[in-house]
């Protein structure tokens, strides 16, 4: 299969280093302290935090403790799953999820509280982890808990000696490496970055890392633009503040 | 009988509101500062700052914005304040919770806050409403008083230095809420007032507008009949739909407008069951545009 035509575009129709069309919804859940759905191409993800709120189990003294589920819904991908079972992959995912967006909260300003995490994969194009990873950044703002810095996330391949961002499920399944990046642009720090399957020589891996890093920062820019558009909305409505 | 789903497309009722309201020049704001997680904070070095809540210093030393909110200076002191965020106490704040377990001489609450809270037997008054030294019967028939799953309104007597919550009840107007239903809202919506129990006499209608986002709709009176009982749940639900409706444009919620918004229905002949839909979320809009207009002119 051909991944990237002579002329340089994609199965989609993308130019090898431009992003799907990035969707962001605030509040989406009124029951939830903190909500958003995140939408990259054909991607959506819903994520829901509910906390700061009292430990139900084991309590830390100094800091809080962040929970986190990811669930598939089971008419996500192209063919129907089974219901009941929960992969590997889930787990790991979540726990991916887990530790890089606790690592941007201020755990130590919240003592002997929980953050709970859920996530729910509505649509499933590729980018699953990424979308999560941006729909969780939004919902942890909209929930008014303190972090240390936006966090953007996209992932790149490698597919026919060709760098692509932010690759959909035909691609994933290409079979070339992939890498997932989360990235806070003003800390100018890499959160995460994994490389899952193939092998790359080390140049190609730094040409790819840059590309996810401008990747990111593309995305926290629209994160921060439907922050800041959520704020304004808010205190509008508020009056006075 | 058949469930009628009018449109399954959510509307995004904070779009229309600010929509309404900008369009009447009702925003209402002064020309507050916006800031997003992360935003740099500019700080006059000569002056020098204190660092408030929502921000902190990162490891190059610049200010930056810890949460999305407006930003506000007072002589050196930053601070950006969340306009959405989980209830935090403040002693004497008047608070709507539910009972989840019994704890050694102490009631455990769930307030919707940060951290547990928590109601001392000491702290409420006794049914035979005397003052006295509480014995370990009383500890026994502590279910007597209050149980699991009940509904409590109470008022903060402190909070502790980790945060969590001591609640009491020693005041007729605190205590065991009947019938009638609890709604949740956005905590930061509820306006800090002098008074957060009301009794709506015209309407017989208590309401209890908890500062922790929890509000407590209920009939009161009786004994006029039927009929009467009827209307009176009528108006509670009517009232109930009102901080409902403020709830999900996101509008400030207090005496006024809630008794504003249940006036506007009653005008507008609009079903108790009518309230939550889009035309007259449009004309709730459409009032508190009006209201704001009012309250420049004076």
């Amino acid at each position: 299969m051909e991944y990237v035509t002579p002329e340089g575009l994609r199965t989609d129709g993308r130019r090898p280093r431009e992003l799907r069309k990035l969707g962001c919804q605030l509040g989406t859940l009124e029951s939830a302290d903190g909500s958003a759905t995140c939408e990259m191409g054909f991607t959506k993800v819903l994520a829901a935090v509910f906390g700061p709120r009292d430990t139900a189990g084991k309590l830390h003294p100094d800091r809080a403790v962040v929970r986190c589920q990811v669930a598939t819904a089971p008419f996500s991908a192209g063919e129907r799953r089974r219901r009941g079972k929960r992969g590997p992959l889930a787990t790991e995912q979540a726990a991916t999820i887990r530790e890089t967006l606790a690592e941007n909260i201020h755990l130590e300003l919240l003592p002997r509280t929980q953050i709970d995490l859920y996530f729910h994969v509505l649509q499933a194009d590729g980018g699953i982890l990424s979308t999560c990873l941006n729909a969780g950044m939004l919902a942890l703002a909209d929930a008014g808990i303190p972090l240390k810095d936006l966090v953007g996330s996209c992932t790149v391949g490698y597919l026919e000696s060709t760098p692509l961002l932010d690759l959909n499920y035909i691609e994933e399944s290409g079979g070339g490496p992939l890498l997932p990046m989360a990235y806070q642009p003003n800390m100018d720090k890499i959160l995460m970055l994994q490389m899952d399957k193939g092998k790359l020589p080390v140049e190609t891996f730094e040409v790819l890392a840059t590309l996810a890093t401008e990747g990111c920062r593309a995305v926290t820019g629209q994160i921060r633009q439907s922050l800041m558009n959520h704020t304004k909305q808010l205190a509008v409505a508020r009056g006075s503040v | 009988m058949a469930l009628l789903v009018e449109s399954t497309e959510t509307a995004d009722w904070l779009s229309l509101c600010h929509a309404g309201l900008s369009a009447a020049g009702a925003s209402h704001l002064g020309a507050p500062t916006f800031v997003c997680v992360g935003d740099a904070i500019e700080i006059d070095p000569a002056q020098g700052f204190l660092r408030g809540h929502g921000t902190h210093v990162d490891p190059n030393g610049a200010l930056r914005a810890s949460v999305c909110g407006v930003l506000q200076r007072i002589n050196k002191l930053v601070v950006v304040r969340p306009l959405k965020s989980r209830y935090i106490a403040e002693t004497g704040d008047v608070v709507v919770g539910r009972v989840t377990s019994i704890a050694g001489r102490r009631w455990k609450v769930d307030l919707h806050t940060r951290q547990r809270a928590e109601l001392s037997l000491a702290a409420v008054i006794l049914p035979g409403g005397i003052q006295r030294r509480r014995t370990a019967e009383d500890e026994l028939n502590m279910r007597g008083v209050f149980k699991e799953g009940d509904l409590i309104s109470a008022e903060v007597q402190a909070v502790r230095g980790d945060g969590s919550v001591n609640l009491h009840t020693r005041s007729a107007r605190y205590g065991l809420l009947g019938e009638g239903q609890a709604l949740r809202v956005v905590p930061n919506l509820i306006r800090r007032q002098r008074a957060h129990s009301h009794e709506l006499g015209e309407l017989g209608v208590s309401l209890i507008l908890g500062c922790n986002g929890m509000v407590w709709v209920a009939p009161v009176g009786g004994g006029e009949g039927e009929d009467e009982a009827a209307r009176r749940r009528g108006n509670a639900c009517r009232v109930a739909n009102a901080v409902r409706a403020l709830g999900r444009l996101c509008l400030p919620i207090f005496l006024g407008t809630v008794m504003g918004v249940v006036g506007i229905s009653v005008e507008g002949g609009v079903a108790v069951r009518e309230m939550g839909g889009q035309a007259f979320l449009e004309r709730v809009v459409e009032w508190e545009a009006g209201r704001r207009k009012e309250m420049d002119v004076d």
